[in-house]
């Protein structure tokens, strides 16, 4: 049984903000499946009563002084952006 | 000798004597990356200008008489690591100009201790890969036979080391991306604990699992450059407040009394006989030294991979979600408005691979799959670390074999993501529980290529893993075999 339609990889693609062409769908499905099919094995793991373990850091919150320290200065923090005016970031129009 | 071929302890001992200095050093060094980085393709970008003031600037700190750990040293650095001025790319076309206001915290540590940075090295895609094939930049070779791959992601770091285009190098490790190269190239690599070495400007693939350590030609190389990068970084939250030892002070305590867990479930179908062999013998070697051999079980390690198929594309989709092409990295010049701007950068920007981990994860995280995936995965991942905090009990160090099988031929195993992710199934378990690994060279297969033994500790337990791995050097005296086997097999002269 296919775990994930060609549609619903399509439709997680959207969510990640990503597009496949028609070739990649195909081929993606079917690999998603392989790998979705493998995970399957999980489920004969007796997990009951098993807090889930998320991370291997053993300490709380790590806390800090709350003091300024210097940061980057604007010119050095848009040098990166693919396109910046003044002190700013630009995109494409978002309100039409 | 040439001066690129030592390790550098070696080198130190003959800067301390005044029989060498830095810029001989690192001229050797750019000599052999000048005959042979054609060949191997290790770097993606190479810092020479830059190396050869550091290299006079160590020069004139050992004529004061100030010599630092790493002093004149030539080390390369996986291009997942934030340099300051010099691009940091992640093998990705996303990040292909990106250029770091900034210096990872282990680099600063590695200037401060008078390393000279020689380049930067390639790597799978945002390290997501087994074999270096997915890096945008193209593929790494392994220097011990230019038709197969060098392990991944740290290919370019583990090739560099081996070809001696470098005298060292750090990695990073989110699923055995420091050791199954490091294997693969008959060098040594070290995860870390998590925690144990600070992750501030390591561009995150899994946040959880992720951790930066050393690719060095033998395991004293690996206890000097944990003495540099381990350590407490207020910037960064998940890193650890335990004290650090003296590395270097467990290199010579041999494995008398030292109880070796062998795991049966890492000795089973699978791993090619070779592998096994040489494994086996390397215990036997352990044995005959004075190690007591302690047959253990981890009864979860059939779930690693699958766990690992889930937790580490769920943390890498939204890690790489930042990829928007607004603040730094490619932008596709033909977006309609900002959502279509954001797709056509992001399609454009990533590879194959990357897109996949991305959909796995944004997938197992949605709403309806995030229980059966997600939750079960992290349930099982705490079933793996109580099995190891279990075998600890019962032994001071687990062995194993690195990687199952010796470095496979290049495209082999590129269009079936499972297999190539079934190369990572000895290393993972670590990342998973966030203990520490290492893995040293423990002979070559018949057609020459080298094999990995891997050593396992618990959280924080480094010492020992420095203290077994440089027992098993000097007693099976790898160090000679694999200079001889260099000098009479290595396809770059």
């Amino acid at each position: 049984m296919a775990r994930i339609t060609r549609e619903e990889v399509a439709h997680v693609a959207h969510l990640a903000r990503l597009t496949f062409r028609e070739e990649e769908l195909d081929k993606f499905t079917s690999q998603l499946n392989d790998i979705l099919l493998y995970m399957d094995k999980l489920n004969s793991a007796d997990t009951a009563g098993v807090a889930p373990m998320t991370h291997a850091a053993v300490r709380g919150n790590a806390f800090r002084e709350d003091v300024t320290t210097p940061s980057l200065a604007p010119g050095e923090s848009l040098a990166n952006a693919p396109d910046s005016r003044g002190e700013f970031f630009r995109v494409p129009k978002v309100i039409e | 000798m040439e001066l690129h071929a030592l390790t550098i302890h070696e080198l130190q001992d003959k800067l301390r004597a005044g029989e060498t200095t830095a810029a001989d050093i690192l001229a050797s060094v750019c000599r052999r990356i000048d005959a042979v980085e054609d060949k191997v393709h290790a770097y993606i970008t190479l810092t020479r200008e830059a190396a050869e003031l550091q290299a006079a600037a160590a020069d004139a700190a050992i004529r004061r008489g100030e010599m630092e750990a790493l002093t004149g040293m030539p080390i390369a650095l996986k291009d997942i690591l934030c340099t300051r001025g010099v691009p940091t790319t992640c093998g990705s076309r996303i990040l292909a100009d990106f250029v770091p206001p900034y210096d990872a915290t282990v680099v600063e540590k590695l200037r401060a201790a008078g390393a000279v940075l020689v380049g930067k090295t390639n790597l799978d895609e945002f390290a997501m890969g087994s074999s270096t094939e997915t890096s945008y930049f193209g593929a790494t070779r392994n220097p011990w036979d230019l038709d197969r791959i060098p392990g991944g992601s740290s290919g370019g770091s583990a090739a560099a080391v081996a070809a001696d285009e470098c005298v060292a190098a750090l990695g990073s490790d989110t699923g055995g991306s420091i050791r199954q190269p490091a294997a693969l190239c008959g060098v040594v690599g070290m995860k870390p604990t998590y925690g144990r070495v600070s992750r501030f400007g390591l561009v995150a693939f899994a946040s959880s699992l992720d951790q930066v350590g050393p690719l060095t030609k033998d395991v004293e190389d690996a206890a000097i450059l944990m003495n540099v990068i381990a350590g407490h970084d207020p910037r960064e939250a998940t890193s650890a407040t335990v004290e650090v030892p003296d590395y270097r002070s467990f290199l010579n305590r041999g494995v008398a009394g030292l109880r070796i867990g062998v795991p049966r479930e890492y000795f089973l179908a699978g791993i090619d006989p070779e592998v096994r062999v040489a494994v086996e013998a390397a215990l036997g070697v352990l044995e005959a030294g004075g190690a007591r051999l302690v047959e253990i079980s981890l009864p979860h390690t059939e779930y690693c991979l699958a766990v690992y198929c889930i937790v580490a594309p769920a943390e890498a989709c939204s890690n790489l979600a930042r990829y928007d092409g607004v603040r730094y990295g490619f932008r596709a010049p033909e977006g309609r408005d900002l959502l279509d701007m954001y797709k056509q950068s992001r399609s454009a920007g990533f590879g194959a691979e990357v897109k996949r981990r991305i959909v796995i994860g944004t997938y197992v995280l949605s709403s309806g799959y995030y229980e059966a995936y997600y939750k079960q995965a992290s349930r099982v991942r705490a079933l793996i670390r109580r099995d190891f905090d279990q075998a600890f009990t019962r032994c001071d160090v687990i062995a194993t074999p690195t990687s199952p099988t010796a470095a496979f031929r290049i495209g082999e195993r590129i269009d079936d993501p499972l297999k190539m992710y079934l190369s990572d199934i000895l290393t993972i378990s670590a990342n998973l529980a966030g203990i520490p690994g290492i893995t040293v060279p423990c002979g070559f297969t018949a057609g020459g290529l080298p094999m990995g033994l891997q050593f396992l500790a618990g959280a924080f337990q480094e010492g020992l893993l420095i203290q077994a791995g440089a027992a098993y050097e000097t007693l099976a005296a790898t160090g000679p075999l694999i200079a001889r086997r260099k000098r009479e097999r290595m396809p770059l002269d």
